[in-house]
């Protein structure tokens, strides 16, 4: 037999949902990161999960966005759509050893370009603690960052989430 | 009858006591700890505590056996079915009968022992390698795998030595957690044939090499050869990233002591959600690919997956969480809105 295995992606994608006996549909914080990422500008980091401190946030790739660095690792995982991953050891740091999240910069940092990444449905990239970023995408796609709470962090979940 | 304890208990006599004692000639040893005994026939587990008898299908008591031995008690409740399970304590384990069932507790026919956690690991271990005959393996999904039923018949220890793997950073780094390969004889699942098994493209500049670095985490999780059971692939401090893939059903309710989350990355799970302490039905939750849905600190849940699937099970690794949870200085559920 052959089976069909079945992903999402930005042009087709099928929700499921709480069916609620006897609770409140908000506790499951339920959404769906196609549709956030369909409804996103590209490169918000809007937060689709929320353990605590850390975070899954889901970003729509879209052309080049804006250079990040943490410090700390972080990773990036594509669900949909082809993103290199440019990546820069700084000269100097570029956030405080104890802040948390992701930190956007002020265009390409001052340092040594360590390579690049190609990845594409499914491939999950290293962001090595302290060294810059770059996402680039020629098309729209969708990749979910495991990262911790940070200054560009979106939380907007009664529009994103089932409430009722 | 009141049979509600907790006392921490030495088995270690009862356990070899009983051990040599075959039930009902059909080869199987019988196995006590503190004041349980658990004896097996050609169909069904019997575990008897004081006061009373309780009874499980063999298949779905090996099941559930097994995740309970292969991760070390989890997070939080691993409930067997409603009436028998476990809850850990991280050094101890209770081993309970009815103790999160509504209607036991409310007759104070719940009953309770403490295990130091290495002694009831290692008694569950023994029953787990005895109780399992040849052909037959708990981690896999039933259509691949052969019946556990019949008199003892061989042994398929190889098959349960599988613990759940955590990488230290994450897959496929120096020094890490290696690839899953058909050299290293994990093929692609039969219902994952259809999952692109490409490597991302790597240019690290010279002296670079190791640092950039990226790998096919659905191809990796497509060669997992066994279901519901999370292994780590990349990690943010506490955030672990588990990735499993999951065919026919969860086979405990887990009640997990902390707030975790689900990210369903292909095909689709039905969850059926209960009451943590009293196992009152409170929701269903379908999940399909892109879906994510946390699953409250006060919780059970079991998964239904019709077709084999990809899952992101998301957990915080924290060791303080569960006492702030179960104190009440943490909500159940991670966001409010």
């Amino acid at each position: 037999m052959n089976y069909h295995t079945q992903f999402g992606s930005l042009a087709s994608y099928r929700k499921g949902g709480v069916q609620v006996v006897d609770d409140d549909p908000k506790h499951y914080v339920f959404s769906n990161v196609f549709e956030v990422a369909s409804k996103s500008k590209p490169y918000e980091k809007v937060c689709v999960g929320m353990n605590l401190d850390y975070v899954i946030e889901a970003l729509r790739t879209e052309g080049d966005s804006p250079w990040f660095a943490a410090p700390h690792d972080e990773s990036a995982l594509i669900m949909d759509g082809e993103v290199e991953v440019h990546l820069i050891q700084p000269d100097s740091p570029l956030t405080p050893e104890d802040k948390e999240g992701s930190v956007m910069l002020d265009g390409e940092p001052a340092g040594k370009k360590m390579g690049w990444i190609k990845a594409r449905r499914g491939h999950m990239a290293l962001l090595p603690k302290g060294t810059a970023y770059q996402f680039r995408s020629a098309t729209p796609g969708v990749l979910l960052l495991q990262t911790i709470k940070g200054d560009h962090t979106i939380e907007r979940w009664a529009e994103i989430c089932q409430t009722a | 009858m009141s049979t509600a304890t907790a006392v921490l208990a030495d088995q270690s006599a009862d356990q070899s006591a009983d051990q040599s004692q075959d039930t009902k000639n059909l080869g199987y040893q019988t196995f006590s700890v503190g004041q349980f005994r658990f004896e097996r026939d050609e169909y069904f587990a019997h575990i008897f505590y004081p006061g009373g008898r309780h009874l499980m299908h063999i298949e779905a008591f090996l099941r559930a056996l097994m995740r309970d031995v292969g991760w070390g008690f989890f997070y939080g409740t691993v409930n067997f079915d409603n009436v028998l399970g476990t809850l850990n304590h991280y050094g101890t384990v209770d081993l309970f009968i009815g103790l999160l069932n509504e209607a036991y507790r409310s007759t104070n026919r719940h009953y309770v022992e403490t295990f130091n956690a290495r002694d009831l690991k290692k008694v569950f271990e023994a029953m787990l390698d005895d109780w399992t005959n040849e052909g037959f393996d708990p981690y896999a999904a039933p259509d691949e795998t052969g019946v556990p039923f019949g008199p003892k018949h061989g042994n398929n220890t190889k098959a349960l030595k599988r613990e759940r793997i955590v990488a230290k950073r994450m897959v496929g780094l120096p020094g890490d957690l290696g690839y899953r390969t058909d050299e290293g004889g994990q093929p692609v699942n039969r219902q994952f044939l259809d999952v692109p098994q490409d490597s991302p493209e790597i240019h690290a500049e010279p002296g670079f090499e190791g640092q950039v670095h990226a790998f096919n985490m659905f191809a990796y999780t497509s060669r997992s050869d066994v279901t519901w059971n999370p292994s780590v692939v990349s990690n943010v401090k506490d955030s672990q990233i588990c990735a499993t893939t999951e065919e026919h059903m969860l086979p405990i309710f887990h009640g997990n002591d902390r707030v975790e989350w689900f990210i369903q990355i292909c095909d689709e799970i039905i969850w059926d959600i209960q009451d943590g302490k009293t196992g009152r039905p409170r929701a269903k939750v379908i999940m399909r690919a892109g879906d994510v849905a946390a699953m409250p600190a006060d919780i059970r849940h079991q998964g239904y997956s019709p077709k084999r699937s990809i899952l992101i099970v998301w957990e915080n690794n924290d060791g303080t969480l569960p006492q702030r949870y179960s104190s009440g200085q943490l909500k159940p559920y991670p966001v409010e809105f």
